[in-house]
This record gives C-alpha cells, sequence and structure tokens, in this order.
C-alpha cells in the first residue's frame, strides 16, 4: 500500500466505482470523455490495425521465401507492402503510445482529473475511426501501390490505383494526431497537480510533451503535401508536374518534413515508457534526471533539420546533403546519452527479470542496433551504395519495431494491472517477451547481411544468392508473430480470470500508482499534492559517491 | 464576468480554465502556419524558377474581386474583435449583433469569390487542356490560386460555423460566461484573415505595377 491512501481509508461502498464501472453501455462508451475509456477505445483500434498491417507482413514474407515469387503478382506485392506501411506507421506506430498508454496515463502521472479538453480527446478518436475506414475502404476497393510514401509523379500522373482514398485516410488521420498533440500540450501546462513542477515530471510525461510538439508542428505539413497530391492527381492542377516546371522533389522535401520528425513522434515515447519501467524494475533513481529531459527536447528540435537524410540520391545540392549528414551525426548524441543514462540507471540496482523489463532492456539493445545503423545511413557514401537496399529496411525496422513496439508491449504489460485491475501470468509473459526479441532478430538481422549484400528494397523477384537470408528472415517472422499473438491469449485470459491487482503490484512511486487499480473515473480520491522528485526508489545518500553524483544538480 | 465562469471537469480553478482554451487554440494555430506553410513554400519555389512567365500568370488574377474581398474580410476582423471584447464585458446585445455581422461579412466574402470563380472558369484559367494560358509556369500560378482559395474557403466556411455556435449559445442565453470561447473563436477567424492578408498580395498584386 502507498502512503497517500493508508490514512483515512474510505469504506469500500462509499467509494466511487471504477472507470470501468462507470457505465457498462456501449452509448456510455462511445460518447465517453474519460481520458482512460478513450485510451481503451484506442487500443482497441490500433490492435485491429497492428493486425491487419500484420497480415500484410505476413504475406510479403511468405512471398519472399522463393526467389521467383510465390503467389503475388507484381502489382499484388506492390500493393501488399503499400499497406504494410501505411497500416503500421500512420494507424499503428504514430498512436500507438501517446493514444493509448499516453491517454491513460499522462493526467494520472501528472495528478489530473482528465487532460485539458476532454471532448476534443473522444473527437480525435472519431477522426482516427474516420481515416481508418478511408483507409479500409482503399484497401477493399483493390489498394494503393504507391509504397507508403506517395511519391511523385508516380502517385499523382501514373499510379492506377487508390491513391486518393488512401491520401485522405491519411490526412483525416493526421488531424486526429494533431487533436491529440493540442491536448496533452495543453495538459501538460495547465493542469499539472500542485507541486508538481516541470522538472519533478515523470520523464513519460515529458516524453508525452515533446512528441506532442512535433505532432502539432510536423503533421500539418504532411497534410498540406497530401491536398497537394490530391489537387494534381483529383483536379490535375500542376503542381509537382516537370512537365509544366514542377519538381517532384519539393514532394519529397515536403513530405520528409513530416516524415523523419515522425520517427521521432513513434520513439520519443517509447523513451518514456523505457524510462518507467527501468527505474522501477531495477528499483533505482533516473541516472541523470535533467539529461533525459533535455536529450528529449534536443531530440524534438533537431529532429526538425536532418530530413534532407533522405533524399541524398534525389538530387538535392550537395551542400545541402553536407549540412543534413552533419546535423544527422549530430542527433545521435542526446540519443546516445539516453542509452547510457538508462544503462547507468541499472548499475547497482536490484534488478528484476520481469516481462516489462525483459522488453525495456530488449529495447536498449536493438534501439542501439538501430541507432548505430543509423549512422552508417547519415554517411553520405555509404548511404549512396545502401540507398533502398534491405539494409535501410532493417534499421528502421530495429527503431521502429524493434524500439517502439517492444517499448510499447513493455507498457503494455507493466501498467496492465493499473489499467485493467488483474494481474497477468508473469511466466507466460517472460516467453513472449523473450520470443519478441529473438524472432525480431531472427527477422530483420539478415536483412542487414543481404543489404550489405546488394538486395534492394520492394522487389519480390531476386538473385538466388540472397535466397538464404530471405529464407532466414521469413523463419524469424514466424517466432516473431508468435511473440506477438501469444499474448493475445494470457492477457485476454487475464481479463476474465487473472487474479485481482493491488493498488501498486511492483511498488513503483509514479502518482498513477497511488489510486486504485482499477482507477475511478475522477482518477484520484483525493486530489495529490506533489513534494518530491519521481523514481524515489532508494533514499539518497544511501549509494557510493559515483551514483550519488547523478542525481546532484547538474549546471549544464 | 469572469466570475461567472463555470469550472467544468478537469480544472480545480476558474484561472486555469480560463487560459486553456486560448492556449488550445494557439497551438493549433502553430500548425494551420505549417500547413499553409507549406504550400507557401510551393508558391516560392514556383515563383523563383517561373520567373516572367509565373507573373504573367498572375496578371489574369481580377483584382477588384481580390480588393473587394480583403476589404470585406477586414471589416469582419474588425466586427469579430468587438464581439470578442463585448462579450468579455458582458455586453451581450452589442455582442449578438457583431457576431451576425460576422457571419453577414464572412458570407458576402463566399459570394464574392463566387461570383470570380465564375468569371475565373469563363475565362479559362483552370489548367488542363483549355488552360487559357500557357502549360508551364503559368498553370502552376493557377493551381496554386485553386488550391489555397479553396482551401481558405474551407477554413472561412469553418470559421461561420465555430461563430454560429456562439450563436446558438447566446440563443440558449449563455454568451456571457463563454468569453473564453468567443476568445478561441476570434483567434480562429483573425488566422483565417491573416492567411487572406498574406493571400492577396501574392495572388492580385504580383506581376502588377
Amino acid at each position: 500500500m502507498s502512503p497517500n491512501t493508508q490514512e483515512g481509508i474510505v469504506d469500500r461502498e462509499l467509494r466511487s466505482p471504477s472507470y470501468l464501472q462507470n457505465g457498462t453501455t456501449i452509448r456510455s462508451w462511445l460518447l465517453t470523455t474519460d481520458h482512460k475509456r478513450i485510451g481503451i477505445l484506442y487500443a482497441m483500434s490500433i490492435t485491429f490495425f497492428f493486425f491487419l498491417g500484420g497480415i500484410a507482413a505476413t504475406l510479403i514474407r511468405l512471398e519472399l521465401i522463393s526467389p521467383t515469387g510465390l503467389f503475388l503478382t507484381n502489382d499484388e506485392y506492390n500493393r501488399a507492402f503499400t499497406l504494410h506501411g501505411i497500416v503500421m506507421v500512420w494507424f499503428f506506430l504514430v498512436p500507438s503510445i501517446p493514444t493509448t498508454l499516453g491517454n491513460f496515463l499522462l493526467p494520472m502521472m501528472i495528478g489530473a482529473k482528465d487532460v485539458a479538453f476532454p471532448r476534443l480527446n473522444l473527437m480525435s478518436w472519431y477522426l482516427f475511426i474516420a481515416g481508418g475506414l478511408l483507409t479500409v475502404l482503399a484497401l477493399i476497393a483493390g489498394g494503393v501501390d504507391t509504397g507508403w510514401t506517395f511519391y511523385t509523379p508516380f502517385s499523382t500522373l501514373y499510379s492506377n490505383s487508390h491513391v486518393l482514398l488512401a491520401a485522405m485516410g491519411v490526412f483525416v488521420v493526421g488531424f486526429s494526431s494533431i487533436a491529440t498533440g493540442v491536448n496533452f500540450i495543453a495538459t501538460v501546462h495547465l493542469l499539472r497537480a500542485k507541486g508538481m513542477t516541470w522538472m519533478r515530471l515523470p520523464l513519460f510525461g515529458w516524453a508525452m510533451y515533446t512528441t506532442s510538439l512535433v505532432m502539432v508542428l510536423a503533421t500539418p505539413v504532411l497534410a498540406m503535401s497530401l491536398l497537394l497530391v490530391v489537387a494534381e492527381r483529383a483536379f490535375g492542377l500542376p503542381i509537382f508536374d516537370p512537365r509544366s516546371g514542377g519538381d517532384p522533389l519539393l514532394f519529397q522535401h515536403l513530405f520528409w518534413f513530416y516524415s523523419h520528425p515522425a520517427v521521432y513522434i513513434m520513439v520519443l515515447p517509447a523513451f518514456g515508457v523505457v524510462s518507467e519501467i527501468i527505474t522501477c524494475e531495477a528499483r533505482r533513481r533516473i541516472f541523470g534526471y535533467q539529461f533525459m529531459v533535455y536529450a528529449m527536447v534536443v531530440i524534438a528540435v533537431i529532429g526538425f533539420m536532418v530530413w534532407g537524410h533522405h533524399m541524398f540520391v534525389s538530387g538535392q545540392s550537395a551542400f545541402a546533403s553536407l549540412v543534413f549528414s552533419f546535423l544527422s551525426f549530430v542527433i545521435a548524441v542526446p540519443s546516445a546519452i539516453k542509452v547510457f543514462n538508462w544503462t547507468g540507471t541499472l548499475y547497482r540496482g536490484q534488478i528484476r527479470f520481469s516481462a516489462p523489463m525483459l522488453y525495456a532492456l530488449g529495447f536498449i539493445g536493438l534501439f542501439t542496433i538501430g541507432g548505430l545503423t543509423g549512422l552508417f545511413l547519415a554517411s553520405i557514401p555509404i548511404d549512396v551504395d545502401l540507398t533502398d537496399t534491405y539494409f535501410v529496411v532493417a534499421h528502421f525496422h530495429y527503431i521502429m519495431v524493434g524500439g517502439s513496439v517492444s517499448a510499447f508491449f513493455g507498457g503494455l504489460h507493466f501498467w496492465w494491472p493499473k489499467i485493467t485491475g488483474r494481474m497477468y501470468s508473469e511466466r507466460l509473459a517472460q516467453f513472449a517477451a523473450i520470443s519478441m526479441f529473438f524472432g525480431f532478430n531472427f527477422t530483420f538481422f539478415p536483412q542487414f547481411i543481404m543489404g550489405w549484400m546488394g538486395m534492394p528494397r520492394r522487389y519480390h523477384l531476386y538473385a538466388p544468392e540472397f535466397q538464404p537470408w530471405h529464407v532466414m528472415s521469413s523463419m524469424g517472422a514466424v517466432v516473431l508473430a508468435f511473440g506477438y499473438a501469444w499474448p493475445v491469449f494470457y492477457l485476454g485470459w487475464s481479463l476474465f480470470k487473472g487474479q485481482r491487482a493491488p493498488d501498486n503490484p511492483w511498488d513503483a512511486t509514479g502518482l498513477e500508482w497511488q489510486t486504485r487499480s482499477p482507477p475511478p473515473k475522477e482518477n484520484f480520491d483525493r486530489t495529490p499534492v506533489v513534494t518530491d522528485g519521481p523514481y524515489k526508489y532508494h533514499p539518497q545518500d544511501s549509494t557510493p559517491h559515483e551514483v550519488e553524483q547523478a542525481q546532484a544538480p547538474q549546471v549544464p | 464576468m469572469s466570475s461567472d465562469i463555470i469550472i467544468h471537469e478537469p480544472f480545480e480553478t476558474a484561472a486555469r480554465q480560463k487560459v486553456a482554451v486560448p492556449f488550445g487554440v494557439w497551438s493549433f494555430l502553430a500548425t494551420e502556419c505549417l500547413f499553409f506553410g507549406g504550400i507557401f513554400l510551393f508558391y516560392a519555389y514556383a515563383r523563383w524558377h517561373g520567373g516572367e512567365a509565373f507573373s504573367a500568370g498572375a496578371k489574369e488574377t481580377d483584382i477588384w474581386f481580390g480588393s473587394a474581398n480583403t476589404f470585406i474580410l477586414m471589416t469582419s476582423s474588425l466586427t469579430m474583435a468587438i464581439a470578442e471584447r463585448a462579450t468579455k464585458e458582458g455586453l451581450v446585445r452589442l455582442a449578438r449583433w457583431m457576431l451576425w455581422a460576422t457571419i453577414g461579412f464572412g458570407l458576402a466574402f463566399l459570394v464574392v469569390k463566387g461570383f470570380e470563380y465564375r468569371k475565373d472558369i469563363s475565362e479559362h484559367l483552370i489548367p488542363g487542356p483549355h488552360f487559357k494560358l500557357e502549360q508551364g509556369p503559368a498553370a502552376q500560378f493557377w493551381a496554386f490560386y485553386w488550391t489555397v482559395t479553396v482551401t481558405h474557403a474551407i477554413h472561412l466556411t469553418i470559421g461561420l460555423g465555430v461563430v454560429g455556435r456562439l450563436l446558438w449559445i447566446d440563443r440558449r442565453g449563455d454568451l456571457a460566461p463563454h468569453a473564453t470561447t468567443a476568445e478561441g473563436t476570434a483567434l480562429y477567424w483573425h488566422l483565417v484573415d491573416i492567411v487572406w492578408v498574406i493571400l492577396y498580395p501574392l495572388l492580385y498584386l504580383v506581376g502588377r505595377p
């Protein structure tokens, strides 16, 4: 039991019902403005899209077992990887942590009753569903073959697939991101509990805040670039068309101005989740709290200045490439600070190898590999050689799947007792975490090797010497798919048969743990007052000097 | 006045609740700036590369329609500003009239724009097979013209919706406690106006001595 709820326990009967019992009709869910319920609505929706994108991935990996292709035509293959990309990026990864864990936890972590604009929050979910329906419609109508990047002039002048529907779907879902971003920024600024100063915010709160900044400032540029694609494709207005003096490179600049920061929309929330898990499961304060904060802010800012590294071979000026290359190296510094600080947090900790911790440790390793291979690709001479090979595919999957999805699963397990009020089976969950880690590496490490050997991405017919690597990768994907599907069973089981969760099963210090599991609609039975920083897992001065100095005020 | 404000769910104090809507709208305006920034980048690119031919396309716009609409929209900004201030001061009657005036000017803008579109269409100023000018930078100018003015008109229509919502709140007799809603609405309305102020020279004054 936490200190906050111990004194003066209210009678169980007199306490308000949990957010799950507070109205049980479908209508009470579809019209809810409770941030926790909206988080659940989002969780169900993105789970659907995750498995939709997963089906496309399965088709791709099956097809690639044979160098001559197994069952897809060129056109069908194009549509399969486009669907995989569009669905996984915009309908799973971008919303994943912010809209589910973020929606559920951010107000609780700062001691608020809800987000600043509860109705806007619900509207963002409906926008998400509307955008999702448009995209599913595009899929049913026959799919899209442009790749997730919608590059012109192919997307506007030549493609014979349903680009307009898909582009509009992504356009609409972008506004759901923006609504979430505006809401979170206002929430963090205006609704922190008494005593919750900026430098006492849990790192997950900082992660949501910096992610929201990127969402609000980057997503509109994607919206405009898709609007211009629609204008050119649907109405024949010459915008990027080179025959009228337009420049397809302009589209690439606009697109990547969003889509590179979008990588940070996907990975900053993961940083937040991992910081919460590692501190709790190692029973340590975070190493260098302030630098963890600065690192996230710096990543969010510099993330806007590196988009040109996607265009080294597109014909942008050599000088521009030089600057973008340099800045891409610069952004590796705060990322490395974070990795070192997580590692530093483990030092002299009492580590529990629980399932969330396994996911979090897996995140650190996979994110490090993804980040370091990113430096290969930020070097212009190497990138010229590796552009559009499987090396790139492997690199961004290490960041986005190995990194973000691991963190998402870690967070899901970590906060599962708080969200559902039930415990899951620890053994089965550890098994899932381990299969996911190995399955992921089996799938994507061979892709680094074949990419380095020259296997191009987006081809389903390939030279036979790449076949062993493709078969390895596809076998790994089976393990990985198991790692993703397995939690559905034991987590689903725990919903009905799992042991009732105590309020604070992991003895964590975050405010969200100082209330009931599952929490009441108002989150707290009495409004919390914060007197101390986060992660007080051990008393000050109880540790050797080299650990202690990490907690001393740091002068940058 | 401010003491009339009813505190609702997530907020603990009236002071916090009062800043929330303007704060949220300001964040959203940042989004809007980058949204229009994307198409202005296209304009800058096309004009830089198109040179004389681009300006030749711009000469075909109708400066009278454009100027009239600038005048109308600027006046609507004034009425909106008065409406917002009147709501804050509790002068509900004045606010109501000014909101109606704002809606009137907004609709007038759309009507004038409609006539302008009719003239543009009759002069074959839509890029495509029957385009009046040569394909090339002039066509790019007109691609910009159509995309940006339609986008702006959609924004204006949404603006009419949110101003209409204030009038609906007023019908319930509830306007005075909704001063922050009025402030947020006014912020959005002014953004739509400011975008037009930028568009006016870009569309109508380019290539004219």
